[in-house]
């Protein structure tokens, strides 16, 4: 395997020497999301290769894996062992990888009641712009020993370094988990699940879509069952086809073709008034919204921002705006000069993220 | 500038009580914690508002004064040790919890406002802040920030990073930063979890937003005490392997159970070699499913004694304990070190055999209090500053502790941070070019290197003089230096 890692290196110092961007490929999955890299000679950095589990204890609740791996291998090996990735990743299509996962930095249903993947990473191994190999944060679930390179490293789209292998807490799977469905209007279900997550109640999941809300309990059996004796609500059946449909976007809502933001914000803002299908998750901070190609992105914008959030063109459909929110000029001169200091030569994923960095 | 000057600048616009420098006002400000390290810093200003901040960190910026951010001072690496010629920033008046909003489970607050003001100020609604370090009657939510602190309850509900959504920052420079939102994430990079546990070194945190955990129905916590600590050992792995995260699981040794008992009457066996505190919480029916099941595994691993809390009063009783373990250790020892490494959890038997073998070695008692559900040590050597050369003895003690950790696979600091005390460990944990990192993200902050210089990050010099070059994966650590 070190031979792979000696390549990786040598691809990375040469595209340096020459200034020639480089795309780093996983599974391909999330070519729709982000930006297109930008400039001349692009050549395409494919990291599957560099695959399989480095180290698994189930009883550290921690996995080591190198970032070529599939999503789907890494997640039925720890399912053997009844436990999960708790941030429930999106996979968006078989070939999914481990490296792809953590350089997005998406969450799925179980984000507002467990945490993002950031919140999971633990450690990284990664080549920066220059080819050097290095290693931040361990296996351990408390460290403070220098800055939080492996945080930073989460969600920064490639453009920051090579991940190789990541380090990451993993969870038991809950022992029981029951799915409800609600019928009522937008602005009571915000109200709701902003009023029950102040609650010590064993919500792990929520969707409102349709004038329907649908809730996942997750944890002992005793505390499932009760939970489902206060909140009321009929029992869904197939309900993990379900949740899986909400975190793969098959779910009906998610019509290809049509463009698709994201926006995050604090979870109590009322309904929006944005022209289109919504769809929440998150207790309210998370709001999908399908809209045509006529729609504004600087009106989205907007709305996200004065709700304390920002908004993501998640799949362009037919619009051509940028895919991440502008950041303040203070903002970016930081980004600017991490970058720098990260990739001097700018030849890692240029553009993917914002086309300064 | 003069020092002088500078205070005459600073009193433009700050009350003369806000800019200190005499020499009697400066004496409380000389030391964090970690009081075998102290430093009489230049001048001590005390703001009031996030505008003195940043007018403040412009002068020092144009005229190259250094500057070190102070909270409550409760950090145990000299984080928050003064410089000589600087301005030590106090965030201390700056204390007012801005807006608590019950619905969204948030809490604004300035970074003074102390850790425990928060959950008091939403216990109404019934909400908390959940990471609750053993300090928190004291420790300032700034402070925290900076040192990614935690506590017991952090195994089940997560450290500071996990438990903050919005920061303001002011840089050196003078400008302000909003990082992270109101939302579960945020554009760009991940500048959020960067700022935390940066050590006052990146920015000065004026303003935090922190999400705020619905209080649990009911607690309850199982002491079991073990006549073998690896036997206590194994019971921490067995639990978490059966699927179980408790909201606190800790450990104490023998030496320090008799120095507790001695003081609080907690109730424990002081028969045992180690005694385990494992809590659950949540909902009742939950917590009597998940009470029963860990019973059940302490027995199955050996357990000499097994005691359920069977109410709050003896809950609390038996967390009592715990709780006073540092102030055990100061009234059997003129003077304690606590160290802060962690470690993967099965290698928990093996580092404490270590420690108990580097005290007969060095003839100092070391009494051991930890989260043993993450791996987080931390050993209390017990000595005495007044006899000569035992200080010395100590901290190389306590750095052969954070060694081992490093080769049982760990971290020099779990919680703590680096500060000044944790320097030459930094170079045995990282090589150059990780260090060389750290160093460039310093620079993407501060290029005037002004912020806190000196704490955290090792030189790459230093550490070539302090000689802990070992070969790290193959390679020669600071190549580029000249070897003597
Ligand atoms: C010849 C050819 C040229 C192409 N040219 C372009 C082009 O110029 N622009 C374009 O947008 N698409 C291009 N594509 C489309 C391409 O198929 C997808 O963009 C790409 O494969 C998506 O993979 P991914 O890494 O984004 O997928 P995922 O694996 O889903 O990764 C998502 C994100 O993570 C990053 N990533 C993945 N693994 C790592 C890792 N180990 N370390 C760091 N970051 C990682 C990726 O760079 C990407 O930003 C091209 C395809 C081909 C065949
Ligand atoms: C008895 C005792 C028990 C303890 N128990 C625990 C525990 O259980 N868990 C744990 O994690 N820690 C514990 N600690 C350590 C300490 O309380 C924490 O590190 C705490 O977070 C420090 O907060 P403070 O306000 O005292 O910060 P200070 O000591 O004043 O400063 C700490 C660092 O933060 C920086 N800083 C402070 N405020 C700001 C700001 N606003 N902006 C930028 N930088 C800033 C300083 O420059 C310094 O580097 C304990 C300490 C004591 C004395």
């Amino acid at each position: 395997m070190q031979n792979i890692i000696d390549q990786f290196a040598d691809t990375i110092r040469i595209a340096a020497e020459r200034k020639a961007p480089l795309h780093i490929c996983g599974g391909g999955s999330k070519e729709f999301y982000g930006n297109r890299i930008v400039g001349q000679n692009i050549s395409m950095l494919d990291v599957t290769a560099y695959s399989g589990i480095v180290a698994y204890e189930p009883t550290e609740l921690v996995v080591t894996a190198r970032t070529g791996t599939r999503l789907a291998d890494l997640e039925a090996q720890l399912h053997k062992h009844r436990q999960m990735l708790a941030f429930e990743p999106p996979h968006f299509g078989a070939a999914a990888t481990l490296g792809g996962c953590i350089a997005a930095g998406l969450s799925g249903p179980r984000r507002a009641s467990v945490g993002a993947v950031r919140d999971f990473v633990l450690g990284v191994r990664m080549l920066d712009g220059r080819g050097d190999d290095l290693r931040f944060g361990g296996q351990v679930m408390k460290n403070v020993a220098g800055y939080d390179i492996s945080r930073l490293m989460t969600g920064s789209m490639g453009t920051l370094g090579l991940l190789l292998e990541i380090s990451l807490k993993v969870l038991p799977l809950p022992p029981m988990e029951m799915t409800l469905s609600l019928q009522m209007k937008q602005a009571v279900a915000i109200e709701k699940m902003n009023l029950w997550a102040g609650k010590p109640l064993p919500i792990s999941a929520t969707c409102f879509c349709n004038d329907a809300l649908t809730l996942r309990l997750s944890g002992a059996e005793a505390a499932v069952h009760a939970a489902h004796m206060k909140l009321g609500g009929e029992e869904v059946a197939e309900a993990a086809a379900f949740w899986q449909s909400v975190r793969e976007q098959t779910h009906l809502f998610f019509q290809p073709g049509k463009s698709l933001w994201r926006l995050s914000m604090k979870s109590t803002t009322p309904p929006l008034s944005l022209p289109g299908q919504q769809l929440i998750e998150w207790g309210g901070a998370l709001r999908w919204l399908i809209s045509d190609a006529a729609m504004d992105a600087e009106t989205v914008r907007a709305a996200a921002k004065t709700a304390g959030g920002h908004a993501t063109l998640f799949r362009s459909g037919e619009s051509s705006a940028a895919a991440f929110h502008p950041l303040t000029a203070e903002m970016m001169s930081i980004h600017r000069r991490l970058k720098e200091k990260f990739d001097p030569m700018g030849i890692l994923n240029p553009g993917r993220m914002y086309p300064e960095l | 500038m003069h020092p002088l000057e500078l205070v005459k600048n600073l009193r433009t616009f700050l009350p003369p009580e806000a800019v200190l420098y005499e020499s009697e006002d400066l004496k409380p400000y000389e030391c964090d914690g970690l009081s075998a390290y102290r430093q009489m810093p230049m001048i001590v200003v005390l703001p009031q508002s996030e505008a003195e901040v940043i007018r403040i960190l412009r002068i020092c910026h144009m005229s190259e004064t250094p500057v070190v951010a102070r909270g409550a001072g409760t950090g145990l690496s000299g984080g928050a040790l003064p410089h000589a010629a600087g301005v030590l920033l106090s965030l201390a008046k700056l204390k007012r919890i801005l807006e608590v909003d019950p619905l969204a489970r948030t809490a604004r607050v300035q970074p003074g406002v102390r850790n425990l003001a928060i959950s008091e100020a939403a216990a109404p609604y019934g909400l908390y802040y959940a990471p609750d370090p053993s300090s928190q009657i004291a420790c300032s939510i700034g402070g925290n920030v900076a040192e990614n602190s935690g506590g017991v309850h952090c195994l089940k509900y997560g450290l500071t990073v996990h438990n903050i959504l919005q920061l303001r920052v002011v840089t050196m420079a003078g400008e302000s930063l909003e990082i992270g939102g109101a939302g579960l994430d945020a554009p760009g990079y991940d500048l959020l979890a960067l700022m935390t546990g940066s050590e006052g070194m990146l920015g000065i945190v004026t303003e935090i937003m922190v999400k705020l955990t619905p209080s649990a129905e009911k607690a309850q916590v199982v002491m079991a005490a073990f006549d073998d600590i690896r036997k206590a050992g194994d019971a921490v792995a067995n639990v978490i392997s059966a699927g179980i995260i408790p909201a606190g699981m800790e450990m104490m040794d023998k030496v320090a159970t008799h120095a507790v008992e001695e003081y609080i009457h907690a109730g424990y066996n002081l028969e045992a070699a180690a005694i385990l505190l494992c809590e659950a919480d949540g909902t009742a029916e939950e917590v009597a499913d998940e009470i029963r099941h860990i019973d059940e595994i302490m027995r199955q691993s050996g357990a000499i004694e097994i005691r359920t809390s069977r109410d709050e009063t003896e809950r609390l009783r038996f967390w009592a304990g715990r709780k006073a373990a540092f102030p055990a250790a100061g009234r059997v020892s003129p003077d304690y070190y606590c160290m802060d490494g962690t470690i993967p959890r099965k290698n928990l038997a093996r580092v404490l055999d270590g420690i108990e073998r580097l005290s007969a070695e060095y003839g100092l008692r070391c009494m051991n209090v930890f989260h043993a559900g993450d791996g987080n040590l931390h050993p209390l050597i017990l000595y005495d500053a007044n006899r000569p050369g035992e200080l010395e003895k100590t901290e190389e003690f306590g750095a052969k502790i954070l060694e081992m950790c490093i080769a049982a696979g760990g971290t020099i600091t779990g919680e703590h941070g680096v500060g000044i005390e944790k320097l030459n460990q930094m170079c045995s944990q990282f090589g150059s070019r990780e260090l060389k990192i750290f160093h460039a993200v310093k620079m993407a902050f501060d290029p005037a290197g002004l912020l806190n210089p000196g704490k955290a990050v090792p030189t790459l010099r230093r550490c070539a003089e302090h000689g802990a070059m070992h070969v790290h994966r193959g390679e020669e650590k600071f190549p580029e230096l000249p070897r003597f």
